[in-house]
C-alpha cells in the first residue's frame, strides 16, 4: 500500500469557503481563555464546521494564519478527531452507537434500518444532501441503548421500527434544553 | 446490605435543580464557602485524610495528587476530565445533567485547594446536551460571583472554561487530555514529567475526574471522618455504579463500595434482576478495559481491591455490562477488540498494531473462519503490548490487554469450539476474497 497524501492540485483551496469576519471575531473571542493561541484551535474548528458544514483547505489555511501556526499543524489536529469533516456532509449527521451495550441490545438492526431508510451506507451522504450516516463509539447512554444521535439530539432506546419516524421528523435535532451559542459558528443565528 | 442515603445523586428528580437558586436551597455552595474560609493546605489536608480516591478509573488519592504540585509556582491549571468514553460508563453524564452546580462547586473547591488560576472542564464532543446544561450553569455561577475575580470576597480568583473535545477516547487519558486542550492531537505524553510538575502549557496541572470533584463539597461540609465511615476501609465514600445490558433496570445508582456484582445485578435497588428471566453469562464490571467475569464470579466486591482477586485490572469506572446466556461470546470479543483498534492513538507500535491484529483475529473467529491457533495467539498478543510490561506510553493498551486476555482465558473452551473446523486453505481463500 502506498502512502496517500493530500492532493492539493485537484482540490484547490479556493473551492472551499474561507472564514468570514464575524467568524474570525468569534474565534478571537477565545484567545483570552488560553495562554496560547493554538489552544483555541479545537473550539475554532467546531465553529468553522458549524458555519461551513465541514473544514475545507482554505478554512484550514486561514485559521492557521489567525492562530499563528502552520496549516500542517491545523491538519494534524483536524485529522486526529473523528468529529471533524474535511469534505461536505449532509445537513444532518446521524450517528448510531456501536459500542458494547448498544450492540448487545440491537444497534446493528438500528443501523441497518437507517441505511435502508436513507438509502446510503455508513460514511455516505444522501443524494439530496439531507443526511450523512456514521457509527460512533460509546455515547455514554448505555442505560438507554440502543441510541443514536441526530446532530446534537440524542435519541434513546431506539427500535428499528422507530427509525423511519425519527428520520422523517423535521425537529429530530431539536434539544429539550436551552442552548448555549458559545461553540456555534457566526452564521447560525443570522438565519 | 445497610441503608444508604444518597449524596452525589441526592438532587436527582428535584425540580429546577439545574438552576442556582434551587441548588442553593439544598445547601449548595456552602461547602465552597466553608473551604474558602480555610487555607488551601487545610482543604488539601481534609481531602487527604478522607482518602478520596480518584473515581476516573485509576483510584489514585486526589489529595496526594494535589500535594505533588511544586511549592513555588505562579500558575496552576486544573483540568476536569469529563471525557467519559469508556463503554459502558455514564455516571459523569448523569452528574452533569442532573446536578451541574454540584460539579461546579467541586471545581471551585479543588481550584482553591490547588490555587489554580484557570479550570478547564474538558467535555467530550458527544456531550452536546450536557455541554449546554453545564455552560448555562457556569454562566449563572459566574454571575453570582462563584467564579471570576475575588470569589466571595476571599481574594481568590478562578476562571472556569468549558473546552469541548472532538471525538477521541484517548483524550480521557490525562496527558492526552492536556495535549488536546493545547489544540493538538490527543497523544498521551511520556511520563515523567508528570502533569503536576509540567502539564498544560508547560505549567503545573492537576487533572481530576468529574465524580471525584462532585464529592468535594460533601467532604468539606461533613468532614473526613464522615467520608471514611462510608463503605469499607481503603474504598471509602459514596460511589456511582452504572449497570446496563440484560437487566430489568439499567441505570446509574449510588451506594457505598460494599456491594457485590451480584447485588448490582439482582437487588431491586439496583439492576432489579435479569430481563425475561435470563441467566447471566458474563459481566464486565468496571468498564470493558478492566476485563470480564464469568457467572461464577459474581461475588466480587465492587471496591478498589477485590477486582484484582478475579484477574481484573481494577475497579475502573465501576460500570457493568451484563451479558446474558444467549449472547455469543464471539460478538463480545469482536466488539471489544474493534473498540480498541479504533481508539488506539497510533503512537506506540505495539498498541497500534496489536489492537488491530486482535480485531482481525476476533473478526475472523466471529465469522467462523478462525484457525485452531488463533485462540492461543489472542492470548499471547496482550502479554506483549501494555504499559505493564513497560512498553506503552499510556494505559489504553493495558485496557485492551485485560479486556481481550480475560475473555480468552475465561471463555477459552467456548471459543475453541468455534475455530479450526474449516480447512486452513479454505480460510485463506475466504479471507482473501473478504479482504
Amino acid at each position: 500500500m502506498a502512502w496517500k497524501t493530500v492532493d492539493r492540485v485537484s482540490q484547490p483551496a479556493s473551492d472551499s469557503p474561507g472564514l468570514s469576519e464575524p467568524l474570525k471575531d468569534k474565534i478571537r473571542g477565545f484567545f483570552d481563555r488560553y495562554p496560547t493561541k493554538r489552544a483555541a484551535l479545537i473550539p475554532a474548528l467546531h465553529m468553522i464546521q458549524d458555519d461551513h458544514g465541514y473544514i475545507g483547505w482554505r478554512a484550514m489555511d486561514e485559521v492557521a494564519e489567525l492562530l499563528e501556526i502552520t496549516a500542517s499543524d491545523v491538519f494534524d489536529t483536524v485529522s486526529f478527531y473523528s468529529h471533524f469533516w474535511t469534505h461536505p456532509r449532509g445537513k444532518k449527521v446521524v450517528m448510531v452507537c456501536r459500542s458494547i451495550s448498544c450492540d448487545l441490545l440491537g444497534a446493528d438492526d438500528v443501523l441497518s434500518e437507517c441505511k435502508r431508510v436513507m438509502g446510503i451506507d455508513e460514511h455516505e451522504t444522501s443524494a439530496d444532501g439531507s443526511y450523512s450516516l456514521m457509527t460512533e463509539e460509546c455515547l455514554a447512554t448505555c442505560d438507554h441503548g440502543p441510541c443514536m444521535v441526530v446532530n446534537e439530539k440524542l435519541h434513546k432506546c431506539v427500535s428499528p421500527s422507530q427509525v423511519e419516524k425519527i428520520l422523517n421528523d423535521a425537529d429530530n435535532d431539536v434539544l429539550d434544553v436551552p442552548r448555549s451559542d458559545l461553540y456555534d459558528g457566526a452564521e447560525r443565528n443570522q438565519g | 446490605m445497610n441503608e444508604y442515603e444518597p449524596i452525589l445523586l441526592r438532587n436527582v428528580g428535584k425540580p429546577n435543580v439545574r438552576q442556582l437558586d434551587a441548588y442553593r436551597a439544598t445547601g449548595g455552595y456552602e461547602g465552597a464557602v466553608r473551604a474558602l474560609a480555610h487555607t488551601p493546605d487545610e482543604v488539601i489536608d481534609v481531602v487527604k485524610r478522607a482518602n478520596l480516591r480518584g473515581r476516573g478509573g485509576a483510584g489514585f488519592p486526589a489529595g496526594v495528587k494535589w500535594s505533588f504540585l511544586p511549592k513555588e509556582r505562579d500558575i496552576t491549571y486544573l483540568c476536569v476530565n469529563a471525557d467519559e468514553s469508556e463503554p459502558p460508563t455514564f455516571s459523569n453524564r448523569v452528574l452533569m445533567e442532573e446536578d451541574p452546580h454540584q460539579l461546579l462547586e467541586g471545581i471551585l473547591i479543588a481550584g482553591y485547594a490547588t490555587q489554580a488560576t484557570v479550570a478547564y472542564l474538558y467535555m467530550r464532543a458527544e456531550f452536546a446536551e450536557q455541554f449546554h446544561i453545564m455552560q448555562k450553569a457556569l454562566d449563572e455561577a459566574y454571575h453570582a460571583g462563584y467564579f471570576g475575580k475575588n470569589i466571595l470576597n476571599s481574594g481568590y480568583d478562578l476562571e472556569c472554561y468549558i473546552h469541548r473535545g472532538a471525538g477521541a477516547y484517548v483524550c480521557g487519558e490525562e496527558t492526552g487530555l492536556i495535549e488536546s486542550l493545547e489544540g493538538k492531537r490527543g497523544w498521551p505524553r511520556i511520563k515523567p514529567p508528570f502533569p503536576a510538575i509540567q502539564g498544560a502549557f508547560g505549567k503545573p496541572t492537576v487533572v481530576n475526574n468529574v465524580e471525584t470533584l462532585a464529592n468535594l463539597p460533601h467532604i468539606i461540609q461533613r468532614g473526613a471522618d464522615w467520608f471514611m465511615g462510608i463503605g469499607p476501609e481503603g474504598s471509602s465514600g459514596p460511589k456511582l455504579f452504572c449497570i446496563s445490558g440484560a437487566v430489568n433496570k439499567p441505570g446509574c445508582y449510588e451506594w457505598s463500595m460494599d456491594i457485590t456484582v451480584r447485588d448490582l445485578i439482582e437487588d431491586d435497588r439496583f439492576g432489579g434482576g435479569m430481563r425475561d428471566g435470563l441467566k447471566v453469562k458474563a459481566v464486565m464490571p468496571g468498564g470493558i478495559s478492566m476485563g470480564i467475569l464469568t457467572a461464577d464470579e459474581l461475588d466480587m466486591k465492587m471496591d478498589f481491591s477485590d477486582p484484582a482477586n478475579y484477574g481484573l485490572l481494577g475497579l475502573g469506572t465501576s460500570s457493568a455490562i451484563v451479558i446474558d446466556e444467549h449472547t455469543d461470546i464471539r460478538k463480545v470479543l469482536r466488539n471489544v477488540a474493534r473498540f480498541y483498534a479504533h481508539e488506539s492513538c497510533g503512537q506506540c507500535t505495539q498498541c497500534r498494531e496489536g489492537t488491530s491484529w486482535m480485531y482481525k483475529i476476533a473478526n475472523r473467529v466471529e465469522r467462523g473462519l478462525g484457525r485452531a491457533e488463533d485462540i492461543e495467539l489472542l492470548g499471547q498478543i496482550p502479554s506483549k503490548m501494555g504499559m505493564m510490561p513497560g512498553l506503552s506510553i499510556c494505559g489504553l493498551s493495558d485496557g485492551a490487554t485485560f479486556a481481550i486476555r480475560t475473555i480468552v482465558e475465561k471463555f477459552r473452551s467456548e471459543l475453541e469450539g468455534y475455530v479450526g473446523s474449516v480447512d486452513d486453505e479454505v480460510v485463506r481463500i475466504a479471507l482473501e476474497i473478504a479482504n
